[in-house]
């Protein structure tokens, strides 16, 4: 048995994030992957970083800027973000949420069409306006996923790839060691981050956690020019223009599934890519021409309410479970702090997040994703 | 918040797609001999079938080195769609045959990607492939699909390869004898195989200077026979050599030169070192295919709905082992190459970054990411190229790969000391060839697809502000911003 202070199950965005801060606090940290660090939904995303719902929010805000910089890898973040509306129903919602911005101080501008343009050279002339967020911005998930997983092992910290989770030992109310097929790894503390695994994992320890995996998808194109610009989501589309030029776009209908096998499972992308390319060649006329290159799909986990989960549990008691419940990408800079609070203080020290409690759903009916409609087609 | 549940997801994808625009019982993609042969056969059987070639492609794909590895050298005459359809249908007298059986017959139409329902996807009406013209794009049902792709050009880096000039086998044979639309006069070949022999004997045939063959290898590799063919007409086969660098100028290349240092004079220098079989649409779609060196490297493994014909299906075996001559290769071009040399043309990676896993350039590179490399990596486990395609970008330009997929590989397999068939194929997808967005789009997409578009999910509760919750504001939110996941 290796020893080690925490053991981190599952190498995407969000555990990542949580060894990083771990290790930057001296904590000797093992991060178990089932196959590759960010090879699922952390390093499919659209990359977006502005989650103003969210209490994590500025504490988001206020790490991107400088995560280059403590990494020490580049993530390609670049702040700022434009929404755009391609409808009279769009614009009118997009206000809204502006003024929901004014109201609680975060910088907005609010943009006329030949603003939009100037901003967003590529925008349509037939656009009704735009909302300029002076906040938030995008980063490129891939980058940014191995830049964590660089920087944790610049610490000390160690990743073990290729490895699932098959079990765990318990003692005394904690775990005491995570299992894999090759080895068994002893632990002072566990961080369950494997997104979609989670429900099987916890139910190993008895541990109900109502999460639903689905599908969703995205497109990219050859390289367009430089906008001033390149957050630009609008027109029910997300997405990011790349340093490289690329517009990356997803939005959509999802399609849900049954759990998640733990192996690296196919992530078909379907003719969803033809709906992607239309809204985008509406949103970004002067690009219509260019060629989409590829289109991919990612699989993410949402929980009954949509909100994320991120709890330090009772019983076993060393163990905090975090589900950034289809938003973990963006978040991670601040979802890695609250975690490794709760792991080492038991508090988020920066924010007020009970709302993420995992008890919020003791009484969920059995059938909350009959109800919902969250249950997969097969 | 009060959430009526109807045990219905508005924003799900559930029922949202169109029908397939139209149905065959077989669709063949390629119109090569043995993709005319299938359709046909499966006409005179009494199957509805589609026969689809995406030849002639236009001048701008071309260009980009879709999909064979042109170079840059054709001449204006392949901007001419008409005369290139009608050398289509010249070089294809059995496209009529096939066309008077019954086939229906689509050129200058791709197919960019086939779909159906499997793991981690249910919700397709039925399997389809996505064709594609000059203005459109749609979807075709079918009961069978037969794949006749063929095989695409493998390309090979050295220094000075990213020039007009440099170009491959398939595409020099296939400007020469179907669309007599090649720009170069003087071509030396690279490699001494069938291939590099057959492409040497037709440029001779066809008027075309060739100023030699060179073989990494210490002999002539073909057959017997087509290296006396070869003799005969007077070109030289130099062997136990590699090109060291191709030199030119605006026009592209002017002449080579060897690693025993002699300068070979010629405007263009054509890789025939092997095909690669045209799996894109297999592997896109999931499919299963494995590794047969003597075949010319992957292949589908074969399923009752999806078959291969030709040489997508593998090359004629001849007991060749095309892996480890192609490695050959890439050994003696990597020992030559320099630090600078590129291998991604579309992504400008070079050599040393590739092997360094470094970003681009515009991005910086602080101590921690130089001190980062492939060897640092492998400590982290196995080589994968899709994971190196998204840190260094090679591969990732808008010629889909097809330029440095193949040799990307064979030099990871090469600096990680590993054996070729253990660097995982990098994942195809669709489109499997670049499509505007505006043919690709779906312009009459059904309204069901539009009344479930959301951005994300379009869960109420999960982006009211957490100020918000509790509040008056929450369900105005919700009102403004959810026409209703649940009603």
């Amino acid at each position: 048995m290796s020893g080690s202070d925490v053991v981190i199950v599952g190498g995407g965005v969000t555990g990542l994030s949580a060894g990083w801060w771990l290790a930057r606090s001296g904590v000797k940290v093992t991060v178990l992957d089932k196959f590759i660090v960010g090879w699922e939904a952390s390093g499919r995303n659209g990359g977006g970083a502005s989650h103003y719902a969210s209490p994590l929010f500025d504490e988001e805000q206020r790490m991107w800027p400088q995560m280059d910089e403590l990494l020490g890898y580049p993530t390609e973040h670049q702040k700022g973000r434009i929404i755009i509306a391609m409808t009279e129903r769009q614009w009118e919602q997009y206000r809204f949420v502006a003024e929901r911005h004014k109201r609680l101080n975060h910088p907005i501008d609010l943009l006329d069409t030949k603003q939009v343009l100037d901003a967003v050279p590529l925008a349509s002339e037939k656009c009704y306006g735009g909302v300029h967020y002076k906040f938030g911005g995008h980063a490129n998930p891939q980058r940014s996923v191995q830049a964590y997983a660089w920087a944790l092992q610049d610490l000390g910290g160690t990743i073990i790839q290729h490895s699932p989770v098959t079990g765990f030992e318990t003692a005394g109310g904690k775990v005491t060691s995570v299992k894999t097929a090759h080895a068994t790894y002893g632990c002072d503390a566990v961080v369950m981050a494997a997104g979609p695994q989670i429900p099987q994992l916890m139910s190993k320890l008895g541990v109900d956690v109502p999460l639903a995996a689905a599908r969703a998808e995205m497109i990219i194109t050859e390289p367009a020019p430089m906008m001033p610009l390149g957050g630009v989501d609008g027109h029910k589309l997300y997405g990011r223009q790349t340093m490289r030029g690329n517009l990356a776009y997803g939005g959509g209908p999802h399609e849900w599934l049954d759990d998640d096998a733990n192996s690296p499972a196919p992530r078909p992308s379907t003719p969803l890519a033809r709906n992607l390319a239309k809204r985008l060649a509406e949103l970004f006329p002067k690009a219509a021409h260019l060629n989409v290159i590829r289109s991919w799909a990612g699989v993410i986990e949402n929980s009954p309410d949509g909100r994320p989960i991120i709890d330090r549990l009772t019983n076993p008691d060393n163990v905090v479970v975090a589900s950034m419940s289809s938003v973990g990408f963006g978040l991670s800079p601040a979802s890695g702090h609250a975690i490794r609070d709760l792991v080492m203080d038991g508090k988020c020290s920066f924010a007020d997040i009970d709302m993420l409690k995992l008890s919020r759903f003791d009484d969920l009916e059995a059938d909350w994703r009959e109800k919902r409609g969250w249950m997969p087609l097969a | 918040m009060e959430l009526n549940f109807t045990g219905t997801d508005l924003c799900a994808i559930n029922g949202t797609r169109s029908a397939s625009d139209a149905r065959y019982d077989v669709v063949v993609v390629g119109a090569g001999p043995c993709g005319i042969e299938a359709a046909f056969e499966a006409a005179k059987a009494g199957s509805s079938v589609l026969l689809v070639d995406e030849n002639p492609v236009s001048g701008g794909m071309m260009g980009n080195d879709t999909p064979l590895y042109f170079g840059g050298r054709m001449t204006a005459a392949t901007q001419n769609s008409e005369r290139m359809l009608e050398a289509i249908y010249l070089s294809m007298p059995a496209l009529e045959t096939a066309m008077e059986a019954g086939v229906e017959l689509l050129l200058g139409t791709t197919a960019w990607g086939v779909y159906r329902n499997g793991p981690g996807a249910h919700s397709l009406p039925e399997q389809v492939v996505g064709l594609a013209d000059a203005e459109r794009s749609w979807m075709v049902g079918f009961d069978r699909i037969v794949l006749a792709t063929g095989a695409r050009d493998l390309a090979m880096a050295f220094p000075g390869w990213n020039q007009p000039g440099v170009m491959g086998a398939a595409a020099l044979q296939m400007l020469l004898s179907r669309y007599d639309a090649f720009a170069g006069r003087r071509v030396l070949v690279l490699g001494s195989h069938d291939l590099a022999l057959e492409t040497a004997l037709m440029a001779h045939q066809h008027g075309i200077e060739v100023a030699g063959l060179v073989e990494v290898r210490g002999a002539p590799q073909g057959k017997a026979e087509l290296v006396a063919q070869v003799k005969a007409a007077g070109i030289a086969i130099t062997c136990g050599q590699t090109v060291t660098s191709a030199s030119g100028g605006i026009g592209g290349v002017e002449a080579a030169t060897l690693s025993n240092g002699d300068v070979i004079v010629c405007d263009t220098i054509c890789v025939a070192i092997g095909l690669i079989p045209s799996i894109e649409l297999v592997d896109a779609m999931h499919g299963p295919r494995t590794l047969v060196p003597t075949r010319g490297g992957y292949v589908p493994a074969g399923e009752a709905k999806v078959s291969a014909v030709g040489d997508c299906a593998g090359l004629t075996d001849t007991g060749f082992d095309h892996i480890a001559y192609r490695m050959d290769w890439m050994q003696a071009l990597s020992n030559i190459s320099a630090d600078d040399t590129i291998i991604c043309q579309c992504e400008e990676v070079t050599r040393a970054d590739l092997i360094g896993v470094q970003p681009p350039n515009y991005l910086p590179r602080p101590a921690p990411m130089c001190a980062r490399s492939l060897e640092t990596l492998l400590k982290d486990g196995p080589v994968n190229q899709d994971q190196i395609k998204r840190l260094t970008r090679s591969g990732m330009g808008v010629c889909q790969g097809r330029r440095c997929r193949d040799q990307v590989a064979m030099l990871l397999a090469l600096e990680s000391g590993q054996p070729f068939g253990k660097i995982p194929l990098a994942s195809h997808r669709a489109p499997v060839r670049p499509l505007p967005l505006k043919i690709l789009a779906e312009w009459n997409e059904p309204a069901e697809m539009d009344a479930a578009w959301d951005v994300w999910f379009g869960i109420p509760t999960a982006w009211v502000p957490h100020e918000d919750i509790g509040t008056r504001y929450e369900d105005e939110h919700r009102q403004m911003l959810y026409t209703g996941m649940y009603e």
